[in-house]
């Protein structure tokens, strides 16, 4: 008896949590939108298997409970029963399962013309660089890595001299274009994370992982990493500032391009050595 | 009732098994320490495991509190939290869970639920449980270390895992390392030992499709676990070489705090790959044990068969073979090719069919059952609330674009407590209860069962359920703490706390548990053979507990399937296995 | 990772045509009496310690097949240099063949109760065996000598990493070769149970054979052509 009304009141507890508690996801700030549907979609069709099943096991608890007399019915198998279970089990996932692959492949897709912007995780800060008036970004390696070259950018690629480089984490972009983001890691595991942006994605040192996304709310937004990356890993913060057309331009006019901050550093370097 | 399609006039018996020789105890020494009963040995492990499992219990207070109260405690520092969540996930996951299900009830129940006297290679089963001793002794000792354990997460993901940004990277890590292959070891000595069991040791009438379903949980995770360990092996053999001879195995080249490094060329995904090969199935070979046990524990006490015998043990073989081609679904961020995604959520939500399957199965049984509200059942009952709703949670994550958003945050910490944290302990407090006369003669105290019971299900599920809201407002795991964060709002830092209030209840709760445990030994009421009135073959030795060789003089010849309960005509409502046939009994 | 889906295509393939036969599709469960009905012919079954050592062979080869599969996935890497293979390693080839060939004559000696040939053949086996490892220590040493390091490139450290673990379970099976050659020194055996341990050797040893010479032609670069197939079908 009253196993079966707790049962019961942890249902409606889950159920009266779910609708009553204040949490919910952040507003979103992007296109993916179709993420958040299918995160809905699996809350409904999850909930449905969820209740229904702790409930039918709260009514058997209380029917069939032990009373002096009841003898348990015998029945090793209804594999009729069983079969229609499956299907209808199978009905369901494929359900779950179909439009989040097709989400999945607009995910991994991104458009042509794109803007690319990379994203560059060192422990425990976030550097950007943007493509200059050419829209290439240069090539880059690791092993180029120096104090006045703190991304690597290959100085002999003619691509990468007008790169623009962010080195203070804070990075603008502007409304309604989409984005390619080109992930870059110089040390360990990092994931570049905007909780209003929705996507994420590992940045791996030794390859180039990707994300796309196009901004569609101006504001400010916290760039998290999700890949636990040593003790300063909550401290890898950054900041997204998603612009309209005219602050954006205004803010990319004030970035130093790589060829710029390697003669500014050159020139600190000298003069320190002239003293 | 079903087709009864055996054509016995080409049915060949099952082989008799030849009596074996036992090793013969006649010190203490043998008897109690180095001992090769497999009765003990089981006792053995079950002690460690629980041992060191209250150690990674203090340490998920450690978590908690850092999270709900952070800086309050001065100790706790970065470093400490890390090497807290570290250790506390290595150990519940490996040292804890698969020890205790497969070194410790496959160690009891295999030899007793098949019939046989002992294990079938009782000296390498002793030596198993030594290796795996020595494994947690040298991991505990990491903690005394210089730099302390590792603190790379139980992923143990390099490069982090081996730079200086983590905690313990010097000898801590090397020290897990050296610690997780002796548990490979170790556990494949016993592994062996359980698989042939079964396939070699079962007694006369012992088909495999009579084996009670504990057993066969038990066989498949150790067939998995055997076949899966060696990802971690490799793994694990390969990261030791790059962090002390310097390889590139899984190191690229990198710049670590403004100084370049010598390695080159490696892969840190090739890591995760073998890591998540191993890591996979280890949920399942926590999980189809418990499946397993839990079949048992619904059918006893609800004086009800099992209800589809046979798709609950095609179920635990699909979900065994599926689960060897699941493991990328930990790893659709992880930067890998992007198209393995469509073929790692297919077969993720795959397995979610057998899986269900059982679940049905569990629930028709308590229908038009007999059922009794005992501890062990209620166990069983909080298993199937807690299992039913992680294993739901499960399909946002297996489904991969929905995982997007959500991965990385503290619904992936809820979703697995819930299913592989919570939903398994459930189990092994419900085996204990149900098994501990067996083992030592005495029931244990109900009242206290029951307690214990509440504030465990209540709470563990008042801890975890809404955790998962907190993944879904977009809160990371793994942060030390959240710091100035402008998108969670400060009415989340009440549930936080809320959430360590309960995980020191109910952790504290457990000395309950434990208070029944060690009295009940001299106080608990006389059990008999078999309190529960349960069918298995494990109720019906001679001897309660059962002794050195577990039969006796004959070993028991066993008649039908493990679930005979409440069959019509039958003057009781349980045939016991052993029993022989009276004429016409099933012939309805 | 074709190489892990080979291996679980062959372990699974056992295992299903063991539980087919074990009547894992039919319904025995419910029918009553010491016998029930399964569609297996009544053999003795094989003893558990061979039993034990298949399950055991299908734990190294699974470790053996990720070393592999990890070996063609870094393989792709621009860093990566051909093994080094020093010249020393085809004639250790040359003596693990022969100690295969020993120690199948030691078991034909053993069917037979030839006791004094089998204690020869046996002796003979160990003895080339060991030569095995030294010669491979010894390619070790030449390589350390001439500067090739694990360190150095990844491919020496899967030489390093690859022969020494085939190495190591080698040395493991020394050990129970040695238990065997004890036992058919103890005149108390009787020729069936030597059979038995002796048979478990020489399916150890030529198990590790076929390794071997499957890390032979990996290592000289005669398997690249799998190699490739894999890489493609991953990338």
């Amino acid at each position: 008896m009253l196993v079966a009304l707790v049962m019961v009141l942890v249902v409606a507890g889950s159920l009266a949590f779910h609708f009553l508690s204040p949490w919910r996801a952040t507003p979103i700030a992007s296109n993916w939108g179709f993420i958040d549907d299918t995160v809905a979609l699996t809350f409904w069709i999850t909930t449905a298997g969820f209740v229904a099943v702790v409930l039918f096991m709260a009514y058997c608890l209380y029917r069939f409970r032990h009373q002096p007399g009841r003898r348990a019915a015998y029945e090793p198998e209804n594999q009729k029963l069983e079969a229609w279970l499956a299907i209808v089990t199978t009905i369901g996932v494929v359900l779950l399962l179909a439009p989040g692959l097709l989400v999945w492949g607009q995910y991994i897709t991104a458009p042509e013309g794109a803007m690319e912007v990379e994203a560059v995780g060192v422990q425990w800060n976030w550097s950007f660089r943007l493509p200059g008036a050419d829209k290439k970004l240069g090539a880059s390696d690791v092993r180029l890595v120096d104090g006045a070259n703190p991304l690597g950018v290959s100085p002999s690629d003619p691509r990468g001299r007008d790169d623009l480089i962010v080195a203070d984490g804070e990075l603008h972009l502007p409304l309604g274009k989409p984005v390619k983001m080109l992930l870059r890691s110089l040390d360990v595991l990092h994931d570049f994370y905007v909780p209003q942006i929705r996507a994420k994605m590992d940045l791996v040192p030794g390859l180039v992982s990707y994300l796309w996304f196009t901004p569609t709310k101006i504001g400010q937004y916290e760039i998290l990493c999700a890949a636990y990356c040593g003790v300063g890993h909550p401290q890898m913060r950054g900041t997204l500032i998603v612009d309209e057309e005219a602050d954006y331009a205004r803010w990319l006019s004030a970035q130093q391009t790589f060829e710029q901050s390697r003669k500014s550093d050159k020139g600190g370097e000298k003069s320190a050595s002239n003293e | 009732m079903t087709d009864l399609t055996g054509r016995t006039e080409d049915a060949a018996p099952p082989a008799e098994v030849p009596e074996m020789e036992l090793f013969h105890a006649h010190s203490f020494l043998t008897k109690y320490v180095f001992c090769q009963d497999a009765k003990v040995i089981a006792i053995q492990y079950a002690g460690t495991a629980i041992a060191i499992g209250l150690v990674a219990l203090v340490l998920s207070w450690v978590i908690r509190i850092q999270l709900a109260f952070p800086g309050a405690v001065a100790l706790i520092d970065a470093k400490v939290y890390y090497q807290a969540v570290t250790m506390h996930g290595m150990i519940m996951v490996v040292y804890m869970l698969t020890a205790i299900f497969l070194g410790g009830f496959g160690n009891y129940l295999i030899p007793l639920m098949v019939g046989a006297r002992d294990m079938v290679f009782p000296f390498v089963n002793m030596l198993s449980y030594w290796v795996y001793l020595l494994a947690t002794l040298v991991l505990a000792a990491s903690y005394f270390a210089p730099g302390g354990p590792s603190g790379a997460g139980w992923t143990l993901y390099p490069p982090q895992s081996i730079l200086t940004g983590t905690p313990g990277y010097d000898y801590g890590i090397v020290m897990m390392l050296a610690s997780l292959i002796l548990f490979i070891v170790g556990f494949t000595m016993g592994g062996l030992n359980y698989v042939v069991t079964v396939l070699q040791a079962r007694t006369r009438g012992m088909t495999l499709m009579r084996m009670p379903l504990t057993v066969w949980g038990i066989f498949a995770a150790a067939v998995m676990a055997l076949l899966a360990f060696p990802g971690l092996f490799v793994a694990c053999v390969m990261l030791l070489l790059d962090r002390t001879l310097g390889t590139s195995f899984f190191m690229p080249a990198i710049v670590e705090f403004g100084e370049h490094k010598a390695y080159v060329g490696g892969s840190p995904i090739l890591f995760q790959h073998l890591f998540w090969f191993f890591g996979h199935p280890e949920v399942y070979i926590v999980a189809l044990p418990a499946f397993g046990i839990v079949s048992d524990l619904i059918s006893v006490h609800a004086r009800k068969n099992i209800f589809g015998y046979r798709m609950m043990v095609w179920a635990i073989i699909a979900i065994g073979v599926l689960s060897m081609v699941v493991w990328g679904h930990h790893m659709y961020v992880s930067g890998m090719d992007p198209l393995f995604g469509f073929f790692f959520a297919v077969t993720t939500l795959a397995i979610a069919v057998p899986t269900a399957l059982k679940v049905y199965n569990w629930v028709i049984t308590l229908w038009r059952a007999d059922i009794s509200f005992t501890t062990p059942m209620l166990f069983a009952l909080g298993f199937l609330v807690t299992f039913v709703n992680g294993g739901l949670t499960g399909l946002y994550l297996g489904n991969v674009i929905v995982d997007v958003p959500l991965s990385a945050t503290l619904f992936v910490v809820a979703h697995f407590h819930m299913v592989m944290g919570i939903a398994p302990v459930l189990v092994i407090f419900g085996a204990i209860y149900h098994w501990y006369p067996k083992i030592t003669g005495r029931m244990m105290d109900e009242t206290l069962g029951k307690v214990h019971f509440w504030i465990t299900f209540l709470g563990a599920y008042a801890i975890f359920f809404p955790m998962h809201y907190l993944g879904v407002l977009g809160v990371p795991r793994r942060f030390y703490e959240l710091g100035e964060t402008a998108f969670v709002p400060d009415s989340a830092h009440l549930l936080n706390v809320s959430i360590t209030v309960l995980a020191l209840v109910v952790g504290f709760a457990q000395a309950i548990f434990f208070y029944n445990l060690f009295t009940s030994l001299k106080r608990g009421k006389p059990a008999g053979g078999n309190p529960w009135r349960a069918a298995s073959l494990e109720w019906q030795t001679p001897e309660t507990p059962p002794g050195h060789g577990n039969w006796g003089d004959e070993p028991p010849i066993v008649y039908r399937w493990a679930y005979a309960y409440s069959v019509p005509g039958a003057p009781e409502d349980y045939i016991p296995q052993n029993e022989p046939p009276i004429r016409g009994e099933l012939s309805s | 990772m074709s190489v892990m889906g080979l291996l679980f295509v062959v372990i699974a393939s056992i295992a299903a045509t063991w539980l087919w036969r074990q009547g894992v599709l039919q319904a025995p469960w419910l029918q009553e009496g010491e016998v029930a009905a399964y569609s297996g012919r009544a053999v003795a079954p094989p003893p558990a310690a061979k039993v034990g050592l298949g399950v055991f062979l299908a734990v190294a080869a699974c470790v053996f097949s990720l070393m592999t599969a990890a070996y063609f996935m870094r393989q792709s890497s621009p860093d990566w240099r051909t093994p080094p293979m020093p010249g020393v390693l085809l004639l250790n080839t040359l003596t693990l063949i022969a100690s295969s060939v020993t120690i199948q004559m030691a078991h034909f000696a053993a069917m037979q109760g030839a006791r004094e040939r089998l204690e020869a053949w046996l002796v003979a086996s160990a003895a080339l065996s060991l030569l095995f490892v030294m010669g491979q220590l010894w390619a070790w040493r030449e390589l350390i000598a001439a500067g090739v390091y694990a360190a150095g490139n990844p491919a020496n450290a899967f030489f390093y990493l690859l022969t020494g673990a085939h190495g190591l379970h080698l040395i493991g099976g020394l050990v129970a070769m040695a238990g065997a050659i004890g036992k058919v020194r103890d005149q108390q055996r009787t020729p069936e149970s030597l059979a038995s341990s002796v048979e478990l050797c020489a399916i150890y040893w030529h198990f590790l054979l076929f390794v071997w010479l499957l890390l032979f032609l990996m290592l000289t670069g005669r398997a690249d052509a799998l190699g490739a197939i894999c890489r493609r079908i991953l990338s």
